[in-house]
């Protein structure tokens, strides 16, 4: 049986523009995080459709480091969440301009 | 075209993902947005099996869905729910539409001149391939040195944690 590549394409775009409405949209860091997480996801929904459909194993160790790599950034992106926090008392990101000159 | 069970697996898993996906979005309550992201990583790890994944699967599973979003509870409990609006404002919205709106028929442009050449192909959903000791060995052997630099990554990220989130005294 057979999915067709575009529909599986289709599939993870959705997922990807979900993500970024999500990033654009919500103030709430900690949901920035979250929406971030499911662009990563279509990310590693086609490589592992194109490794199947090549028959080529190294689309399956990319999204291994695809994986790592965002357990890395969401361990990070909530200790920054939780220093500014203590800092600001506040997660929303509009509120935070502490860069702005 | 006559489909199998494994690929009326995928259209339902996916349709459930997205629905899901949409729900992290839109809810006001962080803490749903996460019940609905443990729902979405379930969901990607089924598709990840129709497609001989099983284990990027566990690892979705494990990671993700055990790992991550514990995570994530856990830094919504600690950080004390803001009342009021949590959403910016109309044009902020309106520009996010229109970036989507763009990238959509951007990509359906492109998706629409490739599709005539790639309607036949299509991804098996029954069959082998993509057994554990195959992604072992290729882990291993050809991708030893960035298996190496994850690591690293990894170390790096966990002091960098604990550094940031440690307690001023």
């Amino acid at each position: 049986m057979i999915v067709p590549i575009h529909h599986v394409l289709v599939f993870s775009m959705i997922l990807f523009l979900i993500g970024v409405v999500g990033v654009l949209t919500r103030r709430n860091g900690i949901i920035v995080l979250m929406s971030i997480e499911l662009m990563l996801n279509a990310a590693n929904i086609n490589f592992i459709a194109f490794s199947r459909l090549l028959s080529d194993l190294a689309g399956q160790v990319f999204s291994i480091f695809v994986i790592v790599t965002a357990a890395g950034e969401v361990a990070v992106g909530l200790a920054i969440i939780i220093s500014l926090f203590r800092n600001t008392e506040s997660i929303q990101v509009d509120e935070i301009t502490l860069l702005k000159g | 075209m006559t489909l199998g069970y494994a690929t009326w697996f995928f259209y339902v898993l996916a349709a459930m993902a997205v629905v899901s996906a949409l729900m992290v979005v839109t809810r006001r309550n962080p803490v749903h947005s996460a019940m609905f992201l443990v729902f979405t990583f379930f969901c990607v790890a089924g598709i990840y099996i129709t497609m001989s994944a099983e284990f990027l699967a566990a690892v979705q599973v494990l990671v993700y869905a055990g790992g991550i979003v514990v995570l994530f509870l856990f830094v919504i409990m600690l950080v004390p729910l803001q009342a009021g609006v949590t959403r910016l404002p109309v044009t902020r919205g309106a520009a996010a539409l229109l970036i989507v709106a763009l990238l959509f028929t951007t990509v359906m442009t492109i998706y629409a001149r490739a599709a005539r050449s790639c309607a036949a192909m299509g991804v098996q959903t029954e069959g082998p391939a993509g057994n554990i000791e195959a992604v072992g060995i290729e882990l291993y052997t050809r991708y030893l040195l960035p298996f190496e630099v994850a690591s690293i990554l990894l170390l790096v990220a966990m002091v960098g944690a604990v550094v940031l989130a440690r307690r001023e005294t």
